[in-house]
């Protein structure tokens, strides 16, 4: 612990903004939901949280080139960046319990199986399964075939682990101050996390168009869409970060042994990364 | 393990350390005027923007709360109608849950926990101010469903599917983006409460050195960030549900309503928790100062908290019982929540063991506190009896499930806050809150409370529903008292607002130990605390010899 050095910034206006942009992203996106209007005020929306964020952020980095930060505010950074992945862990797990329990106790028991068997008298001719091709009622349309993911899942997971590992070997490259080499890791996880965002949309136009796998297909689509569909939007977040981290890794914000950003960047990306395999292994295979 | 040094040390010695009166170096930069508030990244600022915001939601969701009583004076349908009604019922959950309630311990944590640990401030202030600001913009937002076409939410406070996806009006999406934003809100402000507790302690205060109070909070913040985000997933599938037509809690395409319950659940169970385990972190701090001896059992009281909150996450489907539920779930759940009794036990036993053979005096803040232990147990008390499964199947959805929540949440929550308030205005406002008043405030609360909330328990026991605009004649007269009480308890509340009120604009002044009893390290600082505080850190290792 250090003794009276602690930063507080006096005040800003950043917090508050913050708050305002992200009401008119929720407002936008509510207006067009529920009215079918003004469907403008979302790309507003999203366009001032990140200007904001972007301020903010600004103000930080200048804070902390100038100094301003001792070891304790490093601390508190990594404390409140560690809880935060916690957190998404947790909104990761309600997904993933959603899946289990519908796969291990809601499907079957549609069929009759166990102690609620008596749900199989609303549907007698439902025969469960996993992935569940034929829902209970014929007002559901199933999907015709599924993602196959021996095909373009596992080439995507192929491209996030060895991100991970790309991105290791520039945070070693970091650390022992070879920045060109730091710099090439970098750019590679960047290209490799774009190329699975791309394969990811084909893999989903595919779905749409050729194999009936739609967020309406049922309970398959809808938890294959709902797992797969926010890893990739934290994809999409982790290789803005890791773009921003490239950008400042050129304007030598980094030093070896001071660089809580870019180490935050990457606990992100790994943290994604894990989900990943969760979601290969449960979504896809299993 | 109990403490070397236990906190009642700290505050002699600390009263010689550099600190409490540091200068405002920062004042001359402060914004002045509205922008003060707006702009802020001062604990004690946006710990009163919280305080502020959770008794204008107090006041907002019990005047909800009184059209309800007002509507059940009388069986038969007279003041509302009955859509409305459920608007109302709605509302008044979701506005005293993550508007009222859980705020108004955020900010008392805001206020104290760099106060009782020793800090210049949070940890990250500037998320602080973000944290604060999301919450009047999500509650605006939800404000303005009532006025939107078809009405507010009207689906209880805990929105089952599919009454509030198939069957809900089409305002519940901005419910859903609002309880987003609140629950952004709540995570970014616990993981600064976990960071300031972890990182900004005084050098020498070590984790059982700290207040009951701060050790409540670590716990509490680290349930907010394992649930809220599960209710955040939770009704992000009600949004896709509602707008996307996927099928997750629709059997028709093989999704399960009952995969809403657990959901809701996991989440809504420790989040029980995080509104009662601050309150127990209050009572913690001012049984022992009114009397006048350390608190009991501290140690015991630290593993207590920790035992509660672990055993949150095992307990969720007992507010299913009666849903249908395999008998093997039906056991464990029931055990796991009797099991609970236990760490709750040693907490009042603790408090009461605290009293035995103090020199205890009467306060206005230890009148709430003693009404809390009192009063806190009678809902745990029912609360063992819902938690027995097959006496479940009997009480589910009646009044007395409505009078339990209510004696842990109003005697229980509220009351542990309004306690804390007047405990802890000598130190905001460098004024004592006017003793006569607060008693008034105390005894008419007490009495509406209690009028208002134990008939409820025989109108359910009698097998009155819950959430029900009419009812059967031979509940007449429970309602009606039940009526009269939430009106006394109602309208006492403005004498809280005037005692606050005026203990801002004075009163007898206050010294930096306001309390005779009172030993933790906010009474080293002066009264009204200066906006700064602890720039330089106490260092209680100077304590420690």
């Amino acid at each position: 612990m250090s003794g009276g050095s602690y930063y507080v910034p006096a005040s800003s206006k950043w917090p508050v903004l913050s708050g305002l942009a992200l009401g008119l992203f929720m407002i936008g996106t509510g207006v067009w939901l529920v009215f079918d209007r003004a469907g403008y005020l979302i790309a507003v929306g999203a366009l001032a949280i990140v200007t904001v964020m972007a301020l903010w952020f600004r103000d930080v980095v200048r804070e902390s080139r100038s100094g301003l930060y001792d070891e304790q505010m490093d601390r508190s950074f990594r404390w409140g960046m560690g809880w935060f992945i916690f957190s998404e862990v947790m909104f990761f797990a309600a997904f993933f319990g959603a899946l289990f329990y519908i796969r291990v106790f809601a499907v079957p028991w549609l069929d009759g199986e166990g102690a609620k068997g008596i749900s199989a008298l609303l549907w007698p001719d439902f025969v469960a399964s996993w992935p569940l091709m034929n829902p209970p009622d014929s007002s559901v349309a199933g999907p015709h075939e599924i993602v196959d993911p021996w095909q373009l899942p596992l080439v995507n997971t192929l491209f996030l682990v060895v991100s991970s590992i790309t991105l290791t070997l520039a945070h070693e490259g970091l650390k022992e101050g070879y920045r060109d080499s730091a710099r090439n890791c970098l750019v590679l996880t960047i290209v490799l996390g774009v190329c699975f965002l791309v394969v990811q949309g084909v893999e989903y136009y595919e779905a749409y168009h050729h194999l009936g796998v739609t967020l309406q297909a049922g309970i398959y689509g809808a938890t294959f869409f709902l797992l797969t569909g926010f890893h990739g939007a934290h994809v999409t977040v982790g290789a803005t970060i890791l773009i921003v981290m490239l950008w400042r890794l050129q304007k030598g914000h980094f030093t070896p042994d001071h660089h809580f950003g870019f180490e935050a960047a990457a606990w992100y990306w790994h943290f994604v990364d894990v989900v990943w395999v969760g979601l290969f292994l449960f979504v896809y295979v299993f | 393990m109990a403490p070397k040094h236990p906190p009642k040390a700290r505050l002699e010695h600390s009263e010689n350390v550099a600190g409490g009166a540091a200068a405002d170096v920062h004042e001359a930069h402060h914004p002045s005027g509205p922008l003060r508030w707006l702009l802020t990244t001062n604990h004690k600022e946006i710990g009163t923007l919280y305080l502020v915001f959770s008794l204008t939601m107090f006041l907002i969701g019990g005047v909800m709360a009184l059209v309800v009583r007002l509507e059940l004076f009388q069986p038969g349908l007279q003041l509302v109608r009955p859509e409305f009604f459920n608007q109302m019922t709605t509302m008044h959950g979701l506005i005293m849950v993550f508007g009222a309630v859980m705020p108004g311990f955020v900010g008392l944590a805001n206020w104290m926990v760099p106060l009782q640990i020793g800090a210049p401030d949070m940890a990250l202030p500037r998320l602080n101010n973000f944290s604060f600001w999301l919450l009047p913009v999500a509650f605006l937002l939800l404000l303005s469903t009532l006025l939107m076409p078809g009405g507010g939410p009207n689906f209880g406070w805990t929105f089952y599917a599919p009454l509030s996806t198939t069957y809900s009006p089409p305002s519940t999406t901005f419910f859903i983006l609002s309880l987003h934003m609140a629950g952004i809100s709540s995570i970014l402000g616990a993981i600064n409460i976990i960071a300031t507790i972890l990182n900004l302690r005084a050098p020498g205060m070590r984790l059982m050195d700290m207040t009951l109070f701060v050790w409540t909070w670590l716990i509490t913040a680290f349930l907010l960030i394992a649930v809220m985000p599960v209710l955040a997933g939770v009704i992000t599938m009600m949004l896709l549900d509602i707008n996307f037509g996927t099928s997750f809690f629709n059997a028709a395409g093989g999704g399960d309503p009952v995969l809403f319950q657990h959901l809701f659940w996991f989440f809504g169970h420790p989040e029980v928790y995080i509104m009662i385990l601050p309150a127990f972190g209050i009572i913690s701090v001012i049984v022992p100062t009114f009397a006048r001896k350390p608190l009991f059992g501290y140690a015991s009281m630290v593993y207590a908290t920790a035992s509660i909150a672990i055993l949150s996450f095992l307990v969720w489907a007992h507010h299913m019982f009666s849903v249908g539920l395999p008998l093997i779930a039906e056991l464990f759940f029931m055990y796991t929540t009797m099991l609970i009794a236990v760490p709750t036990g040693v907490k009042v036993f603790n408090w009461i063991t605290t009293l035995f053979r103090g020199s205890i005096t009467f306060e206005t803040p230890m009148l709430f506190a003693l009404a809390f232990i009192v009063l806190f147990t009678i809902g745990g008390f029912s609360g063992l009896m819902l938690a027995i499964a097959p006496a479940d199947f009997q009480y589910h959805d009646t009044y007395f499930v409505v009078a339990h929540f209510h004696y842990v949440l109003v005697p229980g929550a509220v009351f542990s806050i309004m306690a804390a308030v007047y405990y802890w205005l000598p130190k905001w406002t460098g004024h004592y809150p006017d003793e006569r008043i607060g008693r008034w405030h105390f005894w008419l609360s007490v009495i509406g409370v209690n009028l208002l909330f134990f008939p409820m328990h025989f109108a359910g026991l009698a097998g009155m529903p819950r959430r029900i605009p009419d009812y059967a004649l031979q509940f007449a007269d429970f309602n009606m008292a039940s009526s009269i009480g939430g009106f006394l308890f109602g309208l006492s509340q403005l004498l809280f607002v005037w005692v606050v009120i005026k203990c801002i604009r004075g009163g007898v002044p206050a010294p930096a130990k306001a309390w005779d009893g009172a030993t933790d390290l906010e009474w080293s600082v002066p009264s009204p605390a200066p906006l700064h505080t602890f720039e330089t850190p106490p260092d209680l290792r100077r304590v420690a010899s």
